[in-house]
């Protein structure tokens, strides 16, 4: 991601259930890639990753799932009209009949999500496990995510329970995004120390 | 004799590990042919057991789905956990009992196969006497299997030698709290930790090893929570730590001491606590008297300032909770490293409340049942000492003999290796334990393997170990037999059967019964199903501290888990002990135990000047045995790699993915360099994982606890060199 501001919206607009993604609780562990390769529309095939920022200065990483925007850049920038959003805001991989495979997807979208699947010749990315959330199910990731930097749950559980707070609009230069998926803003410091000298006692030679 | 019978390419070619990436069928057979079962059971891969439901058809395990209604881990799971399913219906499975032949390993049946290795069994002990064979056991098998296989030795082979690999991982922890509360079992529920105000998390990488206790640390933050955290490395759980300790391998316990010190020179005990309900504490308030924290800060690398800190935050906290796993406990000084944080527990009163005391993170599936029943070399069932008279006595009458009859205590897992190496002990049936990659020292373990006159292997796969086997009994899957295991907790949990064994292959439980038959000994082992086991076990346990005698396979899962103890089958279980503040010492007062500070038994100086340190990754699980075959688990992290930090790297002119060679002073393995600078710039690691040329524990040394028997795995001194890549790679 690149300069990206983030900034908070009062409105809540969806449902009971909402997506949260939470970088500072990640441990890196990958179960959330490894459950996506188990859904049973994509099966074999994980449509999120993780990243490691830089793993020989820290043990930082984050969680990638599509942001769902309100107004899908993917959708609009595709010449074949393969990209929908459903009607309770979740935008769906690339439609096989439609897909040119072009890749303008690709290179809109702010959050750099889609990714084209060249054996396939289609885009396709996360698509908030709709066969699961559409039948009231969890989504895989947030589901066994063991540090629940990925959550499914209400947005009122989420403002009670987390320090951390929900924001789902994001500033791209002049550029605003919102989008159905949350990401929480990490707790206030004044400098966060990643060397472990830093920390260390050594005697004054 | 026990060597190898093929070389190790052959070997690898017709055993494996093969990577198994696609379900039985492959990625889209669901779709068309859809689950016929759901079964609710537990991953098999580390002590969280956490609840999963196993997706079968054609007796076959094709898929899983999360179970949210398992109250400890609601649905989450880490990789080996999503991918655990892959171990079922892998071609390197073995379908029938082996026996070693000059062209290597050939099928026999079952018969001959059993014959033959009670045949040796029994002409070994008749040579050499009853000890002369030792028996082996594992913390992944079900609570029966250990009770089976404990009585099995005691009773079918009459060996005082019967030990498990949980002498490993949780006997540090074991030995230290028995000594405190008499009981050996985490006081707390998981459900505790959340409401913790301050939490003291030692020597465990949380995030790798048991990964769901992270969401329960994080809640504990998201209400105001300070977290410590002590480790040589800064492992992802450190990020969010509040005050961290980068602590010199090997000198826990000289923070540990510090921390007492403040808290008695500061007056910050629980004074009222102390006086009702503990013993010892004068003593140990006099011992910490020299450890003022810049003497500590000197020994460990810690700063005083922060170890004050430390002190202050978990003394003042109405609710202090501490946590703590192998990076505290495998030390040849691993009882003190524990002893000396539960005496700050107990002198802090923050024991047997909601939200405060300590607990010990289990690391093997079963860690916790497996050691509770009787394949530990001092134990009957029950948590009971085998050297009391009384337990020898009740145990005896469930078992139909005379109390006379059952061995006194035998050797450690370590001490039995040492003694065949020696020549003592000739004959070793193994079931669940791959020493050859878990023990330390692994070429003296090699040469220990290549003298035994007889050695059977009981395992689903081809280990690095059972390639030294004369036979190899086919046996089954976590999800092949029925049983019961005990998590972290204590809470004693149900594992169903999913699938039956493959082909020729059987249920452990039924080739150690078959055994005992053919060792003359079948009427004490006529068990029909793993049901039968449990009913005796409960009876063997009966009054002892690990009383499962209220547990039964429908309350378990009524309840969704049963804490022992249950004494009674109206009883509701325990999942927080001690909360009248009574200990289960006769006296009910928990007791402070001084600890004394004491160098490594591999210690550093000019030649090897750096600290060595192992541990686990998160895609891998134990010796490898069944996680190195799961494509997605091993791409995930392929290889060992050596981590270094770049002060230390540039000091030898290593760059990250450079070959680094570690020597120590039993031996050298060639890896890449990982070059971070989340390590110490002192101190190296690399995972344990593996075999053969990648084993790190061919660096490691086999220095004891002197009272739990732990090796020493977390400091050995090396000294490292940019190398080249290892011959098998030229």
């Amino acid at each position: 991601m690149q300069n990206t501001q983030i900034t908070t919206t009062t409105e809540s607009r969806i449902g009971p259930y909402g997506f949260f993604i939470d970088p500072s609780r990640c441990i890196g562990c990958e179960a959330c890639v490894n459950a996506c390769a188990e859904c049973e529309t994509h099966r074999g095939y994980p449509m999120i990753h993780v990243d490691f920022i830089d793993r020989q200065k820290s043990t930082a990483t984050v969680p990638t799932v599509c942001m769902h925007c309100d107004r899908p850049t993917c959708a609009e920038v595709c010449p074949a009209d393969a990209i929908k959003k459903t009607a309770d805001g979740v935008v769906q991989s690339s439609l096989k009949t439609r897909c040119i495979a072009c890749s303008n997807c690709v290179l809109a979208c702010p959050f750099g999500i889609p990714k084209m699947k060249s054996e396939l010749e289609q885009m396709m990315k996360c698509d908030m496990c709709y066969d699961r959330t559409s039948a009231g199910k969890r989504p895989m990731c947030a589901t066994v995510c063991p540090s629940q930097a990925l959550a499914y749950v209400p947005l009122d559980e989420i403002r009670r329970t987390r320090r951390e707070k929900p924001v789902n609009v994001f500033y791209f230069g002049k550029e605003k995004v919102t989008t159905k998926v949350f990401m929480m803003t990490p707790a206030e410091a004044d400098a966060i120390p990643v060397d472990i000298a830093d920390f260390m006692w050594e005697p004054e030679l | 004799m026990a060597r190898p019978p093929i070389d190790e390419a052959l070997l690898i070619e017709r055993y494996g590990p093969h990577l198994k990436y696609e379900p039985p069928g492959g990625w889209q057979s669901e779709a068309e042919n859809p689950a016929e079962n759901l079964v609710r059971t537990h991953c098999c891969f580390c002590g969280q057991q956490c609840g999963i439901q196993l997706k079968v058809r054609d007796n076959q395990v094709i898929g899983f789905e999360p179970w949210e209604e398992f109250p400890f881990n609601r649905g989450m799971l880490c990789p080996k956990g999503v991918k655990r399913y892959m171990q079922s219906s892998h071609p390197d499975r073995l379908l029938s009992p082996l026996m070693r032949d000059a062209t290597g390993f050939r099928n026999s049946t079952w018969d001959e196969a059993l014959s033959f290795t009670a045949t040796k069994l029994r002409d070994l002990q008749q040579r050499y006497g009853r000890d002369a064979v030792a028996v082996y056991g594992g913390a992944s098998l079900t609570t029966e299997k250990t009770y089976l296989l404990g009585k099995f030795a005691r009773v079918a082979l009459g060996t005082r030698h019967i030990d498990y690999n949980g002498r490993l991982c949780m006997v540090s922890a074991g030995t230290a709290y028995k000594l405190v509360f008499g009981v050996d079992r985490s006081p707390n529920p998981w459900s505790d930790i959340p409401l913790a105000d301050v939490i003291i998390l030692a020597g465990s990488n949380t995030a790798e090893c048991s990964p769901i206790t992270t969401d329960y640390i994080w809640r504990f933050r998201d209400r105001g929570g300070k977290l410590i955290v002590m480790d040589p490395r800064m492992t992802p759980i450190t990020r969010n730590a509040d005050l961290f300790l980068p602590v010199r391998p090997g000198t826990d316990l000289a923070v540990l001491l510090a921390m007492m010190h403040v808290i008695v020179r500061d007056g910050l005990q629980d004074r009222e606590f102390i006086n009702r309900h503990t013993a010892g504490f004068d003593a140990v308030a006099e011992s910490v008297k020299p450890w003022d924290p810049v003497t500590a800060a000197r020994i460990s690398g810690v700063p005083p300032e922060a170890i004050e800190k430390a002190a202050r935050w978990f003394a003042s906290a109405e609710r202090g909770f501490a946590l703590h796993a192998r990076g505290l406990e495998h030390h040849s000084k691993g009882v003190e490293n524990v002893l000396a944080l539960i005496n700050i527990c107990v002198a802090t009163g923050n024991i047997g409340r909601e939200g405060a005391g300590c607990v010990m993170i289990t690391g093997q599936g079963n860690g916790q049942g497996g050691r509770e029943h009787g394949q530990k070399c001092d134990q009957l069932p029950g948590q009971r000492s085998i050297a009391d008279p009384e337990a020898r006595q009740h145990v005896a009458k469930v078992w139909g003999i005379e109390p006379d009859e059952i061995p006194q205590a035998g050797y450690t897992a370590v001490e039995i290796m040492e003694a065949i190496h020696r020549g003592e002990i000739k004959g070793l049936l193994s079931i669940c334990f791959n020493p050859l990659v878990s023990l330390p020292d692994a070429n003296f373990t090699r040469e220990a393997l290549e003298k035994l006159e007889f050695f059977g292997v009981i395992d689903f796969f081809m280990s690095e170990t059972a390639s030294h086997a004369d036979v190899v009994l086919a046996g089954s899957l976590h999800e092949e037999e029925e049983g019961v295991s005990a998590n972290v907790e204590g809470r004693v949990i149900h594992i169903q059967q999913a699938v039956t064994p493959p082909g020729d292959a059987r249920l452990d439980s039924q080739i150690l019964c078959d055994l005992a038959r053919h060792l003359g000994r079948g009427q004490y082992f006529d068990f029909r199903e793993p049901r039968e086991i449990f009913n005796e076990l409960r009876e063997a346990s009966r009054g002892g501290p690990a009383d499962y005698f209220g547990i039964t396979y429908e309350k378990i899962d009524r309840q969704l888990g049963v804490f022992w103890p249950c004494p009674s089958e109206d009883h509701p279980g325990t999942p927080r002990l001690f909360e009248e503040s009574r200990f289960f010492h006769a006296d009910g007062k928990a007791r402070f135990q001084v600890t004394e500070y004491r160098e490594s038994g591999d210690p550093v100086d000019n030649e090897y000047p750096i600290y060595l340190t192992t541990g686990r990754v998160i895609s891998q699980y134990l010796s490898g045995t069944q996680t190195r075959r799961i494509g997605a688990l091993v791409d995930q992290y392929p290889e060992p790699r050596i981590e270094i930090h770049p002060r230390l790297a540039k000091e030898h002119g290593i760059e990250d993915e450079d070959w680094v060679t570690v020597t120590t002073r039993r031996s050298d393995v060639t890896l890449r360099a990982m070059v971070v600078r989340t390590i110490r710039p002192d101190t190296v690691f690399i995972p344990y994982h593996w075999g053969g040329s990648k084993s790190a524990n061919r660096l490691t040394h086999r220095t004891l606890d002197p009272r739990s028997k732990i090796p020493e795995y977390k400091v050995s001194a090396c000294k490292i060199r940019k190398s080249q890549p290892p011959p098998s790679l030229e």
